[in-house]
């Protein structure tokens, strides 16, 4: 296994080679490194010059074209009162200039890609550039978010029927389809609950998360000025049966819940949950982030759930773009309905779409708005190609192959050699994702998951998330995701049992790396206690 | 695969692992699957029933603006690098994302003239609720007092969320097109815990910020937020310079394509102070073991993922890419492209407020001075939609009913005009010619309606 393949990073063709590590054992792979020229580095490692250092006074991309209207006297059009003294010290570069700044810094990017990133609870799979086309185009991305609703009704009919796709997926027939991503869809969740209980005349505060939730679900529960209660975890990974019982009272508006969870586990305890939670009037929320796990195959709706809130950017292929766009649609049942976000998107009797502000005029029950105009509709639009292409059939194909891929990668990483410094702490078998615990490895080979992560990326691979689930010691969570082939799967878990077999003779290899990146260990704490987070320009 | 996993079915792994009163037992209901080039032709047969800004010529604004996307964008935001990854929880291999937050978040803080900015938030309003909850974080107070200026649809999100965070909502009406400075000041006390305004309102009318902000202070201690577009300031005062403590708003405007309302990205800045209650990710400079220079994200402990139910924002996936699009475009546009452009757009507004005002039956909403946007009021007996009807069967979207959006009585005839750089004088030309015509059709339509009840 070669720990450099075609996965790693480009290095500039021009200037080949790859920095020796520390301890004078650079990776050899089969084919280099080719040793750099002495004093030469890679473009890649340039010192960074953030585009604020570049260009000259006076350089310029953008052309202004002339007012065409009569002049008028500065003062009338801005009083100087309300004008800007000195203009921004904007960048002064030409295009090309921009350009090969741009696409220079994208080198200094992993993404997916180049390589397998199987970063737990994200869903990295393949973005296919369809999506990218259809999204492109100009009927929907220069459509006016406010141009008129019987002048829009591609868009409109897009929604309803991405709507309509969700819903089933879900079980739960009810979608708004505003949310900006999964965590504001959460807060929707949340606030739907607690407008239910209200209208019921009741003042619950309590919600209940367990332990393993994502850290989304408790800073939501707060931002949506209600209470966290913890849930504890039983041996098998499930939700603490007798925790619950206990907690689950009349106080109680809501439990979150992510099914399967972050363990990567579905909870078989299910219906006894949803039985219990609905006993004492609460409401059942689900977080989507997992759902590429069950699509087709089990649906919240019919686990118990009330709401649910889908990341496109997960399960339906908007790509992450390096952190967003997201989005994060919610369906809900029957008795959450009345409260969902304004507009509701609803059909006319002539089958013309429309956008509802006042579901019930002045009785209306809505949460209200929680972003502007309609939600993220260019992720809408890549959401529904994908849903299009796949199928009711796909869509459980995806899910099937999702849960395959990872019990194969599971199965890989129990091998020998493996499994005694990486056990599996809950569960024999997985869903989409599962949970390895460094633990042993930290105590036996000396070296902790973060070092595995980083020498990871000598590689050529994205890590799994680390260090989360929280209970699980140094945590390893990995999701394959369905588009990832056997021979790489097979290829990540050769490259484990390199570095654990690297680790058990010289544990520093692991400790120091990376040593191909554009750049090695960073000092986080430095950057934190005294944050440099603009560059400092000189002259007025 | 399965005899490594050791089990006999892919139908095991499920069996064994979901019970079978939750399993689906069932396919799902929705149409096969189709193969690529029939998923394009769908979704361009969709596309075509949408009147997009190239298929009219649209004054549509109010909140999202028709500007030029200039060509190098598609191409960046396009490259596999830039739209593939997720957040760089791995530095090492996420310099080049990185960077372009620390760049982002420097062009943001030198046009806003404020000292921190985060990497992106959703989008605007949202941002408005965000900037509310840092005030309640800040001040721990329990009133908003926000002018009747902001956005429609930021006055309905701040309200969703402040019902969230337990904060009491005070509007304060406009006089004359901005804010009632008087009333603005009465407003604030010792209670407020921040201040909104908008800046270009939502009538698109200047408002002397720096009057509302030093009004805003000598009232109470508030947290001072503008709402802003970025795209005004190379003429417009700067927030910082302005008393604002907290600049938000949305990025749309550069570079970012319109997409029916999003994605696009929400800007947040603020002074040194609220820099640890700041939502959302900051990158921040750091070096390597090797004294390179890098960056990271920093300042975590105010995270969801770390700090859990005491974190400072639930938010976690935000507008990367758009925000890479946004820095990419003020690049393009330059130091000096943003003042020249702000110039422009001044010029060009003024112009249309002027022709279309001189039409019989328009008048000006109010004669604050306007930069990119422009309110008109029609007569009292001319019915709005009736007359963008009539405009749009010539192929021109003259611009938003202002008392479809807001519902309010005083915007009963409203239009609300946007200029972009790409509404040449020939379009507004062409525009208050169909509107003339419009109106005349209506008017003779409404006195043929007298006759005929005569």
């Amino acid at each position: 296994m070669s720990p450099i393949d075609e996965n790693r990073l480009h290095s500039d063709p021009g200037i080949d080679g790859h920095a020796q590590s520390r301890n004078g054992r650079a990776p050899e792979p089969e084919r280099g490194p080719r040793a750099p020229a002495p004093g030469a580095t890679p473009q890649q490692r340039d010192r960074a010059r953030t585009i604020f250092q570049k260009g000259a006074p006076g350089r310029r991309a953008f052309q202004c074209a002339g007012s065409e209207v009569p002049d008028v006297d500065a003062d009338t059009l801005l009083p100087a009162a309300l004008r800007r003294g000195e203009p921004p010290r904007l960048p002064e570069l030409s295009e090309p200039e921009i350009v090969r700044h741009y696409v220079g810094l994208s080198k200094r990017n992993f993404d997916l890609d180049s390589g397998f990133y199987p970063l737990g609870s994200c869903t990295m799979k393949h973005n296919p550039r369809l999506h990218e086309r259809t999204a492109a185009l100009p009927g929907h991305a220069r459509l006016h978010p406010l141009q008129d609703p019987e002048r829009a009704q591609g868009a409109l009919e897009l929604m309803w029927r991405l709507q309509g796709a969700l819903g089933e997926v879900a079980g739960l027939p009810h979608v708004s389809l505003q949310p900006s991503a999964g965590s504001h869809g959460e807060l929707a969740g949340v606030l739907l609950s607690r407008a239910y209980h209200e209208d019921r005349g009741e003042s619950r505060r309590k919600v209940l998360t367990p332990d393993t939730a994502h850290g989304t679900n408790p800073a939501t529960v707060t931002m949506a000025g209600m209470e966290v209660v913890k849930l504890a975890t039983n041996a098998d990974g499930g939700v603490d049966i007798e925790d619950l019982r206990a907690k689950a009272d009349e106080d109680v508006a809501c439990l979150m819940l992510t099914n399967p969870n972050t363990l990567g586990l579905f909870d078989p305890n299910i219906a006894e949950i949803a039985e219990i939670v609905h006993g004492v009037g609460a409401t059942l929320y689900y977080d989507g982030a997992n759902l590429n796990a069950v699509m087709g195959l089990s649906r919240p709706g019919d686990m118990g759930f009330d709401i649910v809130h889908f990341n496109l950017h997960k399960s339906f292929t908007q790509p992450h773009g390096g952190g967003g766009p997201g989005s994060g649609p919610i369906a809900v049942s029957e008795r959450i309905a009345p409260y969902l976000p304004v507009p509701v998107l609803v059909r006319g009797q002539d089958g013309a779409f429309d956008l509802d502000h006042e579901p019930d005029g002045a009785g209306s029950r809505s949460i209200g708005r929680l972003r502007g105009f309609q939600g993220n509709y260019g992720c809408f639009v890549r959401a529904y190609s994908y849903i299009c292409s796949l199928g009711g059939d796909g869509l459980k194909d995806a899910s099937e192959i999702a849960v395959l891929n990872a019990n194969y990668l599971l199965a890989r990483l129990r091998e020998p050699g493996i499994a005694e410094h990486l056990p599996l702490p809950y569960g024999e078998l997985c869903m989409h994702e599962f949970v390895l615990s460094g633990g042993p490895m930290k105590r036996a080979l000396e070296i902790k998951t973060l070092d595995l992560a980083k020498r990871l990326l000598d590689f050529g691979f994205h890590p799994p998330t680390v260090y989360f689930p929280l209970l699980v010691e140094e945590a390893l969570m990995v999701e394959p995701t369905e588009t990832e082939t056997k021979e790489t799967l097979d290829s990540f878990a050769e490259a484990i049992a390199a570095i654990l077999a690297e680790a058990a003779e010289d544990p520093e290899i692991a400790r120091a790396a990376p040593y191909t990146t554009p750049v090695r260990r960073l000092d986080e704490v430095a950057a934190a206690k005294r944050p440099v987070i603009r560059e400092t320009l000189v002259g007025a | 695969m399965l005899e490594a996993i050791g089990v006999g079915s892919l139908q095991e792994i499920f069996d064994r692992q979901i019970p079978a009163g939750v399993r689906l037992g069932r396919a799902l209901d929705l149409p096969d699957g189709l193969p690529e080039q029939d998923v394009y032709e769908h979704l361009r047969a969709l596309a075509a029933r949408n009147t997009s800004t190239e298929d009219e010529l649209s004054f549509l604004g109010a909140g999202m603006y028709d500007h030029y996307v200039p060509a190098l964008i598609d191409m960046l935001m396009e490259r596999s690098e830039f739209l593939t990854p997720y957040t760089p929880y791995q530095p090492e291999i996420s310099q080049g994302g990185l960077q372009v937050m620390f760049e982002y978040q420097t062009a943001i803080s030198e046009l806003t003239a404020l000292p921190v900015s985060n990497a992106s938030v959703y989008e605007g309003p949202s941002a408005v609720a965000a900037a509310g909850y840092l005030a309640k974080l800040h001040n721990g107070a329990s009133r908003i007092v926000v002018s009747a200026g902001l956005h429609p649809h930021s006055i309905e999100t701040l309200r969703t969320n402040a019902h969230g965070y337990g904060m009491e909502l005070v509007e304060v009406g406009l006089r004359d097109g901005v804010t009632d400075a008087e009333a603005w000041a009465q407003a604030i006390d010792a209670d407020t815990s921040a201040a909104i305004f908008a800046q270009p309102n939502f009538y698109g009318a200047v408002e002397d910020a720096a009057a509302l902000g030093a009004a805003a202070k000598a009232a109470g201690t508030p947290v001072v937020v503008a709402q802003i577009d970025p795209i005004t300031l190379g003429v417009l005062k700067a927030p910082g310079e302005c008393g604002v403590d907290v600049a938000v708003g949305e990025g749309q405007s550069l570079g970012n394509r319109l997409d029916f309302g999003g994605p696009s990205f929400g800007l947040f800045a603020a002074r040194e102070e609220y820099l640890r209650r700041m939502p959302g990710r900051i990158a921040g400079e750091t070096t390597d073991v090797d004294g390179r220079r890098g960056f990271v994200l920093t300042l975590q402990t105010r995270e969801q993922h770390i700090r859990r139910e005491k974190a400072t924002s639930n938010i976690c996936t935000a507008q990367a890419l758009n925000a890479l699009a946004g820095v990419v475009y003020l690049s393009w546009l330059g130091r000096r492209g943003i003042v020249e452009l702000g110039e422009l757009l001044l010029a060009r507004t003024h112009y249309a407020r002027e022709t279309l005002a001189a039409i019989d039956g328009v008048e000006k909403l109010h004669a604050q001075p306007v930069i990119r946007e422009f309110a008109l009021r029609l007569d009292a007996d001319l019915d709005v939609e009736a007359i963008r009807r009539h405009c749009a069967s010539e192929g021109v979207n003259p611009g938003v009913d202002l008392y479809a959006l807001t519902g309010r009585e005083a915007d009963r005839g409203g239009l609300l005009v946007a200029i972009t750089e790409r509404r040449t004088r020939a379009d507004i030309d062409r525009l208050a010619a169909t509107l003339g015509r419009a109106i005349d059709l209506a008017a003779q339509g409404s006195s043929a309606q007298a006759t005929v009840a005569a």
